[in-house]
């Protein structure tokens, strides 16, 4: 039976609550459901001390949850939107992160920021960015951001069991996408990226939704006969540099593709890696692809217009080898 | 008037914790200007009382936060003086080997789980860790020092409603010391005592003289005890004054000396001596007290400036508690 993200990351998340008292969810309207009705039914399941709501005050229920992990609880946050988090980012960037170093290793937070981020259906300029970049470059952070529901269950679950806080990036276009969950009795390890695809003539690197853009190029591609190798990144930070330098070394050619803005997105940083690293390797510059360098517009013509997609990847590739 | 023997070693307790940290940051202010103290430090000078009145009422299992201007309630909660001072210069033998520093004392095992460099981004951590307490049914409190240029802060208004919210066992003290780094209460706020924004959120709340030792020690029994019963949390604020400058080197161009004066008569550790010498207690023995903890500080010191520091090689270590994910960081 396929499942949808939505129910696939409330069954983590149950299953999670059910096996580890000290996991605790908060957020705004979580005990309701959630905005996106991904927590129903876990607070009448596990308690309404375990699923609290909360006012909508970012920057405390981040302090709270934070505080709170300190102390052992393994808290679950909900940011409704990515954006919001703008309104953390006190806690985020100079609490939760720094807290194991600052302390000297006495302390830890084991603490995971659900969010949601990315561009669909006329979400405008305030609930639809992709502002993963900005804590990529916080060192103490972990990065995570699923490409499907499947990956997401995986991800969440071994998010939850991490000793450190992840921010974990859930796109609004993947809500929707149904997947037959394939149970597997081990979990995916935080930091590591997935070969998803087996290439010879290119090194496809994508994450998030974008994945799906660079699985549907690759099948484009593949019909003019050229061979794409497709790289999930799944943990953003830290980045997983072995499997890209071992795809590289093999296609000697690379495309990154993201949906957040271009201009110092993630993907300048794994160009300039792979640029200063395997330079030798190279046979072609690597490229970026990304948004343009404005805001996510509300118009369904202008937000098609300004999002990055399938066949952005598939004309960087053709130029790469033309 | 003579005190009971009980009520006699619980004043002389106070009377040198109150030395204890007056001495370590003359220490601090001193190897600061001498170049030793990496960055820097803020000093609670003259706010002494309100860390040593809270705190003697504090189990070793309470949880304490503090902000930058955090020694003294990190000594008065009884962390080691070496291992501080450590800390403050740098050593791998500090508190936090080094990594943290004057604003970012930590010491788990007695309790104390952190100083934040940001004003008002203690106050969350604090009603979070007061959530942990809860959830496990424990009757530890936490406990959270600030100052009053933290309430411009959105986050003290945000915290200060969910911990009522949640009922969290959670202590808010205040040291209003009439300034928010360089600008006056009066420039930074309409509301001039700072209890009064604890009305609106339906949180208990007082004002008391910080500069009276035993009037906090009094008001934090009564304001403790209704927090570890289960009442909710409380927000005590204590008037004092910053003897000392912001940050060490703080050349406090915008007050009086007059104002200084004035206050400088209410030094929390003279009123403490008038009352003790009032009561009976002989003047050598004061001295002797100051003086012995004077001479343990500077033990103390001596041993802390000896210590090694930390290996360079280590700086990347433990950025991520899973040790394979330093490994594959940056």
């Amino acid at each position: 039976m396929s499942q949808s993200f939505i129910e696939i990351i409330r069954r983590a998340l149950d299953e999670e609550l059910a096996r580890d008292p000290a996991v605790h969810l908060l957020g705004e309207d979580v005990a309701a459901g959630g905005a996106f009705g991904i927590t129903r039914g876990l607070a009448q399941k596990h308690g309404a001390h375990r699923v609290r709501n909360t006012p909508i005050s970012e920057a405390a229920i981040t302090g709270v949850a934070t505080g709170a992990a300190l102390c052992g609880l393994r808290t679950v946050l909900e940011i409704m939107f990515i954006d919001f988090a703008t309104l953390a980012m006190d806690t985020l960037v100079n609490q939760s992160a720094k807290y194991r170093y600052m302390s000297g290793g006495q302390l830890a937070v084991p603490m995971v920021v659900r969010t949601q981020a990315g561009a669909a259906g006329g979400a405008a300029a305030q609930h639809s960015q992709s502002l993963e970049a900005w804590f990529v470059h916080v060192p103490g952070l972990v990065v995570v951001a699923p490409s499907s529901p499947s990956e997401a269950y995986g991800l969440l679950k071994s998010a939850i069991r991490l000793g450190d806080p992840v921010l974990f990036v859930e796109h609004k276009r993947l809500y929707t996408m149904k997947e037959e969950l394939i149970e597997s009795a081990e979990l995916p390890q935080i930091g590591r990226a997935r070969v998803v695809r087996s290439g010879e003539d290119v090194t496809l690197i994508a994450y998030s939704a974008m994945l799906t853009c660079a699985r549907e190029a690759a099948e484009l591609l593949a019909r003019d006969g050229i061979s794409a190798e497709i790289i999930d990144l799944r943990t953003l930070a830290p980045l997983d540099m072995a499997t890209i330098a071992a795809s590289i070394t093999k296609t000697h050619r690379a495309v990154i593709a993201h949906e957040a803005v271009q201009n110092a997105g993630l993907g300048a940083e794994i160009a300039a890696r792979i640029g200063s690293d395997l330079f030798d390797e190279l046979d072609a510059p690597v490229l970026r692809i990304g948004c343009p360098f404005a805001p996510i517009p509300f118009a369904p013509e202008l937000e098609q217009a300004l999002l990055p997609g399938t066949a952005d990847i598939v004309r960087a590739v053709r130029s790469l080898l033309s | 008037m003579n005190l009971e023997k009980d009520a006699r070693e619980d004043l002389l307790d106070m009377y040198r914790m109150l030395w204890r940290i007056r001495t370590f940051e003359d220490q601090v202010r001193r190897l600061a200007a001498a170049g030793e103290v990496p960055g820097f430090p803020h000093l609670s000078t003259g706010q002494e009382a309100v860390a040593v009145g809270i705190c003697a009422h504090l189990l070793r299992q309470d949880l304490l936060f503090t902000s930058h201007r955090g020694h003294g309630h990190v000594l008065a909660k009884g962390s080691d003086v070496e291992a501080m001072f450590a800390e403050i210069l740098g050593r791998e033998t500090g508190l936090c080997r080094g990594r943290g520093g004057s604003m970012h004392l930590v010491d788990v095992a007695n309790g104390v789980l952190g100083a934040t460099g940001v004003v008002a981004g203690n106050l969350s951590l604090a009603a979070g860790a007061a959530w942990a307490m809860q959830a496990r049914g424990s009757k530890n409190i936490s406990v959270v020092f600030f100052g009053d240029g933290a309430t411009g802060a959105g986050a003290f208004h945000e915290t200060l409603n969910l911990a009522v919210l949640w009922r969290l066992p959670v202590l808010f003290v205040c040291e209003n010391n009439g300034y928010a780094e360089f600008t006056s209460r009066e420039e930074h706020s309409k509301v001039a005592f700072v209890r009064r924004f604890a009305e609106p959120y339906e949180m208990a709340a007082e004002t008391i003289d910080g500069n009276d030792v035993q009037a906090v020690l009094a008001a934090a029994g009564e304001a403790i005890g209704k927090v570890r019963r289960g009442d909710g949390p409380y927000l005590l604020e204590c008037m004092t004054y910053r003897m000392a400058g912001h940050f060490v080197g703080d050349p406090q161009h915008y007050r009086s000396k007059e104002e200084f004066a004035a206050w400088h008569d209410k030094d929390p550790i003279e009123r403490l001596k008038m009352h003790l010498l009032q009561s009976g207690v002989a003047a050598s023995e004061l001295d002797s007290a100051a003086e012995s903890v004077k001479q343990e500080v500077q033990r103390a010191v001596d041993k802390a400036r000896a210590a090694p520091r930390p290996n360079p090689a280590d700086v990347l270590a433990e950025v991520y508690s899973a040790k394979y994910l330093n490994a594959t960081a940056g």
